[in-house]
Formats: C-alpha cells, sequence, structure tokens
C-alpha cells in the first residue's frame, strides 16, 4: 500500500503542477482529472475505498465533465492560450514557489513519523456515521444543494 | 497457476475472450441484423461469413490513421483510447463464475458507475479536439446524454445494492441463491436496462452519432484504428452491459445442470441479442425527447423505486 500511495502521490502533484502550467484550458481540465484520479488512489491506499471511489464518480466523473462541457460551447481558441501565457510569466513563479517551499518544510517537520498502521474503512462503516452523528450535516448538504437546484431552475426559466 | 479470482491466467483468458466476443459481434450483429430484415447479411467470407471480422480487422489495421492538422493531437490521440480503457477496467470487477474474475472488489458497483462516469471523456474529448461543427454537436449531446443517465444508472442500481446488502457484484449473485433480484426489482431492471444502451450509447439512443443528422457525430474525423478503437469500445461496451445485467438482476453464473460459465454466456448472449433486436425495432428519438424522458419520467420513477424497496426491506426486518 505504500508504493500505491506514493506512486498516487507524484502524479497527482505532477498533474496538478501540470494544470497551473498548461496554457490549453483542455488539457489543464484533463490534467485535473488525472489529478483527481491520483487523489483517489491515495485515499484508497489509505484505507478509505468509498471516499476514493466517491471522489472518482463525482469530482472526476460528474463535476469535471460538466467543466469540460462549458469549455466545449465557449470555443476557446489560440486567442485565450496567448493571455494565459501573459497570465503566467516566469517572475511570478518566484514568490509563490517560495512561499510553497517554507509551507512544504513545515509540513515534513510537523509530520516526523507516518502512520503505518492501516485500517480500511468500508461503506457501510462510513454510511452508519453519516445516517448516525452526522446526519445534521447531511441534512444541511441537502438544504445546500436543493436551493442551488431550485435558483438554478429559476435562472434557467423561460420568463 | 491456478483457477482462482485474480490469477495471471484468468486476468489473460478474461481480456481475450472479452475482446474477442467484442470483436465477433461486428459480424453478430450484421447477420441478426439481417436476419430480422429479411435479408442475408455478410455470408460471403469463410463459413456463414464468420471470418468477416478477420477481412474487417485487416481493413481497419492498414488503413491510413490520419490526424488533422487542425485537430488537437493530444486529446484527439487520448480520447479513443479512453473508452478502451474504461471500458476493460470495468470487466476486471465482473464476477463471470466461481473462481473466475479479476478482483473481488467490496466497491465494485460503485466501480462500475465510475468508469461508466469516466467514459463519458472518451466522446467528449474526441469530439471536442476534432475541431468540427458535427463532431462538435456529436459530443455535446454525448455529454449531456451520459451525464443524464449516468444518474439513473446508478439509482436504479441501489435497489439491488439494498436487497444484497453489499457493493461487490460477486455477493450480489451469491445473494439471488433464493431468486432473481429481477422480480423485486423489475422496474430498477427495466431503467438500468435504458440508462445501459444510453450510456453506451447504442441505437436507439445513438443520438451522438446519428449519422442520419451530424455526419457521424463525435468520430467524425477519426479513421483508420483509433476509429476502430470507438468502435470496437462500443460492442465492449454493449458486453459489458449485458454482463451488469446478468450479474445484478439474472443471477450472473447460478443455473441447473450446465456449468457456470455455460449459464453466465447463455444469459449475456440473450441481452447482447435483445439489444441488437432493440437496434432493428425502434427509431431514434429526438435529442430533447430523450432528455425531457430522461429526467422527467426515469428519475423519479428510480427514486420512487428506491423509496419502495428501502421501505419493504426496513418493515421485513
Amino acid at each position: 500500500m505504500t508504493e500505491l500511495f506514493y506512486s498516487g502521490a507524484v502524479v497527482a502533484v505532477i498533474a496538478t503542477l501540470l494544470v497551473i502550467v498548461q496554457t490549453n484550458v483542455v488539457h489543464a481540465l484533463i490534467y485535473l482529472v488525472l489529478s483527481l484520479l491520483s487523489v483517489a488512489v491515495v485515499f484508497f491506499s489509505l484505507g478509505a475505498p468509498f471516499v476514493a471511489i466517491l471522489e472518482a464518480i463525482v469530482y472526476a466523473g460528474a463535476i469535471m465533465v460538466l467543466f469540460l462541457f462549458v469549455v466545449m460551447m465557449l470555443n476557446l481558441g489560440q486567442r485565450s492560450r496567448d493571455q494565459e501565457k501573459d497570465w503566467l510569466p516566469a517572475r511570478t513563479w518566484f514568490v509563490p514557489s517560495v512561499l510553497a517551499a517554507v509551507l512544504l518544510m513545515q509540513l515534513t517537520a510537523s509530520f516526523p513519523s507516518a502512520q503505518t498502521q492501516i485500517k480500511e474503512i468500508g461503506a457501510r462503516a462510513v454510511s452508519e456515521l453519516l445516517f448516525g452523528p452526522y446526519v445534521l450535516a447531511v441534512e444541511l448538504a441537502s438544504f445546500l444543494l436543493l436551493a442551488g437546484l431550485v435558483s438554478a431552475y429559476h435562472i434557467a426559466k423561460k420568463s | 497457476m491456478q483457477w482462482e479470482v485474480g490469477s495471471a491466467l484468468n486476468i489473460a483468458s478474461i481480456l481475450a475472450v472479452v475482446i474477442v466476443i467484442a470483436a465477433m459481434l461486428i459480424w453478430v450483429e450484421r447477420r441478426l441484423l439481417g436476419f430480422w430484415q429479411d435479408r442475408l447479411g455478410p455470408n460471403r467470407v469463410g463459413p456463414f461469413g464468420l471470418l468477416q471480422v478477420v477481412a474487417d480487422m485487416i481493413k481497419i489495421f492498414t488503413k491510413e490513421d490520419w490526424i488533422p492538422p487542425f485537430a488537437d493531437r493530444f486529446s484527439f490521440v487520448l480520447a479513443p483510447t479512453i473508452i478502451m480503457i474504461v471500458i476493460l477496467f470495468s470487466f476486471s470487477v465482473v464476477p463471470f463464475a466461481p473462481g473466475v474474475g479479476i478482483v473481488d472488489s467490496n466497491i465494485g458497483v460503485l466501480f462500475v458507475l465510475a468508469m461508466a462516469s469516466l467514459g463519458a471523456y472518451s466522446v467528449m474529448l474526441g469530439g471536442l479536439s476534432s475541431d468540427n461543427k458535427y463532431a462538435l454537436l456529436g459530443s455535446l449531446r454525448a455529454a449531456a446524454q451520459m451525464v443524464s443517465y449516468e444518474v439513473f444508472m446508478g439509482i436504479s442500481l441501489l435497489g439491488v445494492v439494498a436487497l444484497a446488502g453489499s457493493f461487490n457484484l460477486r455477493e450480489i449473485v451469491v445473494a439471488q441463491e433464493g431468486g432473481w433480484f429481477v422480480v423485486p426489482q423489475f422496474i430498477g431492471f427495466i431503467i438500468f436496462l435504458i440508462a445501459g444502451i444510453a450510456e453506451s450509447h447504442r441505437l436507439p439512443f445513438d443520438i451522438p452519432e446519428a449519422e442520419q443528422e451530424i455526419c457521424a457525430g463525435y468520430h467524425t474525423e477519426y479513421s483508420g484504428m483509433k476509429f476502430g478503437m470507438f468502435f470496437v469500445g462500443e460492442y465492449l461496451g454493449l458486453v459489458l452491459i449485458s454482463s451488469l445485467i446478468t450479474v445484478l438482476f439474472f443471477g450472473g453464473w447460478q443455473g441447473p445442470l450446465l456449468p457456470p460459465l455455460v449459464w453466465f454466456f447463455i444469459k449475456a448472449s440473450c441481452f447482447i441479442a435483445f439489444f441488437i433486436l432493440l437496434r432493428a425495432a425502434i427509431p431514434r428519438p429526438r435529442y430533447d425527447q430523450l432528455m425531457s424522458y430522461g429526467w422527467l419520467f426515469l428519475l423519479p420513477l428510480s427514486l420512487i423505486n428506491l423509496l419502495i424497496t428501502g421501505a419493504v426491506i426496513l418493515l421485513a426486518n
């Protein structure tokens, strides 16, 4: 499982970097999907298969499809690629990289030893928690989704 | 090497058999369509035209594999591989018989759904990267269709999952020893069947390709083996949906007298033939009809089905 974790993590980091660097929106989206899938692999290797597969279904499979759907209709061409290039010149990299490096050092310092004991949490355990102690949070989340649904209906309605 | 779940022999033979069956279906479909439409179908190459597939394959492999200069190379090449990969991945959780299968996953059903939703990228990227009006129209249709029908596909399966008490496909088959789930979950079966056709975008739901309206839809610009991958991918999807229906609703490998693999094969073949019959029998709906039918009819129906199933299970306990 450790090898799986590290390979998933490496792919996630590289893919996320490529999302930022890419100037072509569609390529960036493809790398974002790859990044989400490798995060799913990381979850799986940490003993959370249910969360991993939900990440793949919801984020990689549904939300990113909608992103791509929107990009498809925008018809972005060479102009947006040039614009992206202008927005990300080499000098903007300096300060964020330093800050990220500091953050990374702090992170590695605060986790001196990795936990090696992994307990697998299946779908049943997750749902018992969701509909047991956290049922209020689930209800609130569904309120939020319903509100989004109703407002989307309102906006899309023919007047 | 042993004949157990996940052995190398198992993986290799499942991969080979699935791909060969998918390729053979090209011939089977044309012969069956010919039979139902009172004509012959391909019968010249080899006995009963059996070698037609070989001839098709030789033709497709030796054709020029052309990438249009205006296409986006990266996603153009990526798109056809995605469909093959996700569908072959889905087969890894399908239990064909006791001891025959690749993975016994506790999240098998969800894995299939995840792969089905990733399959949408194939058609979307294919159409988008082609930089062609018809291809773009096709992939817009495909995206909307696949994202919508995925929802009902997932919900229609939940009744089965609730009855079996597991996401593991093998346990779902074992749970059907007392009776097939098609009886208590008949509505779920119908919804899954319809959503399955829509997901593998076959006729009558081949709206993304619809050659009479939009050329060939998302694969208009594809040629050679890249087109072949879309083509075989569609048949792989057909085999996958038939196998899943067999596993989820018709007791998988279970049956009297004959060995389990034969039962699985018979049941899955019936559904494949049924899908081909649907193609011969039903005309294509319009795009908006397909969408409103899904959201206004199938979604409420699948939710009600799930609600009633849950209530009955709770009452029975």
